[in-house]
């Protein structure tokens, strides 16, 4: 058992009116990759902002790599690579040259520097465009390349805030398989995102943030776990008041009823013959059903599950 | 066994372990040198931002010493040419070389490679470091431009090859000495457009409320009181000195006219520390959260 390499407890910061932690804990282990998973505005940037020593937290403390993000931050800095969410690269120069510009300002010599621009631009797809300026990169070219810039010092540890945020599907695909070779070749990661599927795919393990705490952490499974182990959805003829006490013997936890009293999404067990049984249950008291489904939870389901908003929804994340 | 020890780097063809700078001054030396080559590639992207160290020179210097030279006469006597292109270097240097820095360093605050540079082992006092030896090197084009344009319109410095290189140093300590200046601007205003304004906004004022162009010796009291403390004149009075021009400042009777040389050296020296610290300062604060 090898220490964290990233440990954050009780982590708290204010903006001016705005609490943006409200007193975190995150833990990452060696060669593994933790989600942090949560809306808009839920504090996810500013926790990388701290464990990437950008920010000093107003309580709690934080050790990245063994040292203390405030009083070693020059120790950490040496052994994290970042890619936040603006592009931090500088436009005005090509590719190469900001891969080389990172490499000489983290003290390699510049012949190392050259080689590594080389090799990173390689490994991105980059070549071609190595010798463009950056202006002219598409949002998935710079994307790549930021992410290149933050490896250049082969760092163990790696902070992505959300990599993909406003890419297309094709160019998230390609980050994500990114991100998977990193994690082969041992790297830690903490990346943050929005989207649930994304958490789903690459973390070993997640934090569901909300309104700067972790309302929930563990596995992917284990938290889709808390919501049943399947989900039923169902949606009806017409809406009937009867349908949630109908199938009261059936879920594991309340049924949730869509605003036009018409869908259902229900938590259940695992079990032969589920979508009849749900079908007759309801067919019993009176109740037809025009559609149903069956499929394990997704983390949309686990999000909604936890805050009682869906994840995406920020104007109930600001309400709440 | 702390975590440090199990955090080896990942497979690389390439040696990427940092090597360490002997020293921490040399350090410095080195993030300073490479983020100036990193300003000097923006300018070559983008010629344009040097009109204001070739184009403006040189249009400048025809300008003011073909109009105001019909028109002033020196007291003391003495051309009106020789005596102004050491004041329109100064002008020049003093409107480029703290504009240029408040401009760039005011941009790169505004934008997300600021952030790059702080997660990076860099020095961070290499950013502002590094703006201001650009910016220097843009002033040595300036004055070589004034120095042209001097000639074709018939100046001549007066006290050899030493002389004229002593004149054009004390106006380059001058220049980088107000590029801290600018450094303070860039990191106090909130964008490279405010930073602008309101540099200039203090500059023309410093820049005109001095002997750079006319002979301050009839201002009324008060005026010729300022131009006299002014550094502007004080730089403007020692390199007319340095290169053997007509001075008429040294008929004034404030110190710093009489001593313009050393009134210069220190008014710079003074600028370069109270900017500096002031800057290391506003630098802390503005990337503090």
């Amino acid at each position: 058992m090898t220490a964290p390499v990233i440990e954050a407890e009780g982590l708290t910061k204010r903006y001016g009116e705005t609490q943006a932690l409200a007193g975190i804990d995150l833990q990452v282990d060696k060669g593994t990759l933790l989600g942090v998973l949560g809306p808009n505005g839920a504090g996810k940037s500013t926790a990388v902002r701290i464990l990437t020593t950008l920010a000093r937290p107003d309580s709690g403390g934080a050790r990245v790599a063994g040292f203390d993000v405030v009083h070693q931050a020059a120790e950490v800095r040496q052994r994290i690579g970042v890619t936040a969410q603006d592009a931090t690269v500088d436009v005005a120069l090509t590719g190469r040259q900001n891969l080389m510009m990172i490499g000489e300002l983290s003290w390699l010599t510049r012949a190392d520097a050259k080689a590594r621009a080389a090799e990173l631009l390689d490994q991105f797809d980059l070549t071609p465009a190595a010798d463009r300026i950056v202006k002219g990169y598409s949002g998935g070219m710079r994307r790549r390349l930021d992410l290149a810039a933050s490896l250049v010092t082969n760092p163990p540890i790696l902070f992505l805030d959300e990599p993909t945020t406003g890419l297309d599907p094709a160019s998230r695909a390609a980050m994500w398989d990114v991100i998977r070779g990193l994690l082969d070749d041992g790297v830690s990661v903490l990346l943050t995102t929005q989207y649930l599927d994304e958490a789903d795919q690459l973390a070993h393990r997640i934090a569901v943030i909300d309104h700067g705490r972790v309302i929930a952490d563990g596995t992917p499974a284990e938290l889709k776990a808390r919501t049943g182990r399947q989900r039923v959805d169902v949606r009806l003829s017409q809406p009937a008041v009867g349908a949630v006490e109908a199938l009261a013997t059936l879920v594991t936890a309340p049924p949730i009823v869509g605003d036009d009293g018409r869908t259902l999404s229900l938590a259940v067990d695992e079990e032969p013959g589920l979508g009849s049984r749900v079908v007759e249950a309801l067919g019993a008291n009176g109740i037809r059903v025009d559609e149903v489904s069956v499929h394990r939870p997704s983390l949309d389901d686990v999000f909604f599950h936890l805050t009682g908003h869906a994840a995406e929804d920020d104007d109930a994340g600001e309400a709440a | 066994m702390s975590a440090v020890d199990v955090l080896e780097p990942t497979a690389t063809t390439v040696e990427t372990e940092p090597t360490r700078p002997r020293t921490r001054h040399w350090a410095w030396m080195r993030d300073a040198r490479v983020l100036t080559r990193r300003n000097l590639v923006h300018v070559r992207r983008e010629p344009a931002q040097l009109s204001d160290v070739t184009v403006q020179p040189i249009l400048f210097t025809l300008l003011f010493t073909q109009l105001f030279g019909a028109a002033v006469v020196l007291p003391g006597g003495g051309s009106y040419i020789d005596f102004a292109v050491g004041g329109l270097l100064i002008m020049n240097l003093v409107t480029s070389a703290p504009m240029g820095t408040a401009v760039g360093l005011g941009s790169d605050m505004s934008t997300g490679i600021i952030d790059r540079f702080r997660t990076l082992a860099m020095r961070r006092s290499a950013i502002v470091a590094g703006r201001t030896f650009s910016d220097l090197l843009a002033s040595i084009m300036c004055a070589v431009f004034v120095a042209l344009a001097g000639l074709i319109v018939g100046w001549r410095p007066e006290n050899g090859p030493f002389g004229f290189l002593a004149g054009v140093g004390i106006a380059l300590l001058f220049g980088y000495s107000l590029s801290w200046f600018g450094a303070c601007i860039g990191l106090a205003t909130k964008g490279p457009e405010s930073a602008q304004s309101i540099g200039l906004i203090i500059l023309f004022p410093l820049a005109f409320v001095s002997n750079a162009f006319v002979p301050t010796n009839k201002l009324p009291t008060w005026l010729g009181t300022i131009a006299a403390w002014n550094p502007v004149s004080a730089a403007g009075a020692a390199v007319r000195e340095l290169w053997g021009n007509p001075n008429p400042s040294s008929t004034i009777s404030a110190w710093p006219m009489q001593h313009p040389v050393a009134a210069a050296l220190i008014w710079s020296l003074v600028i370069l520390s109270v900017c500096s610290i002031t800057a290391t300062w506003l630098f802390k604060r503005r990337t503090t959260e």
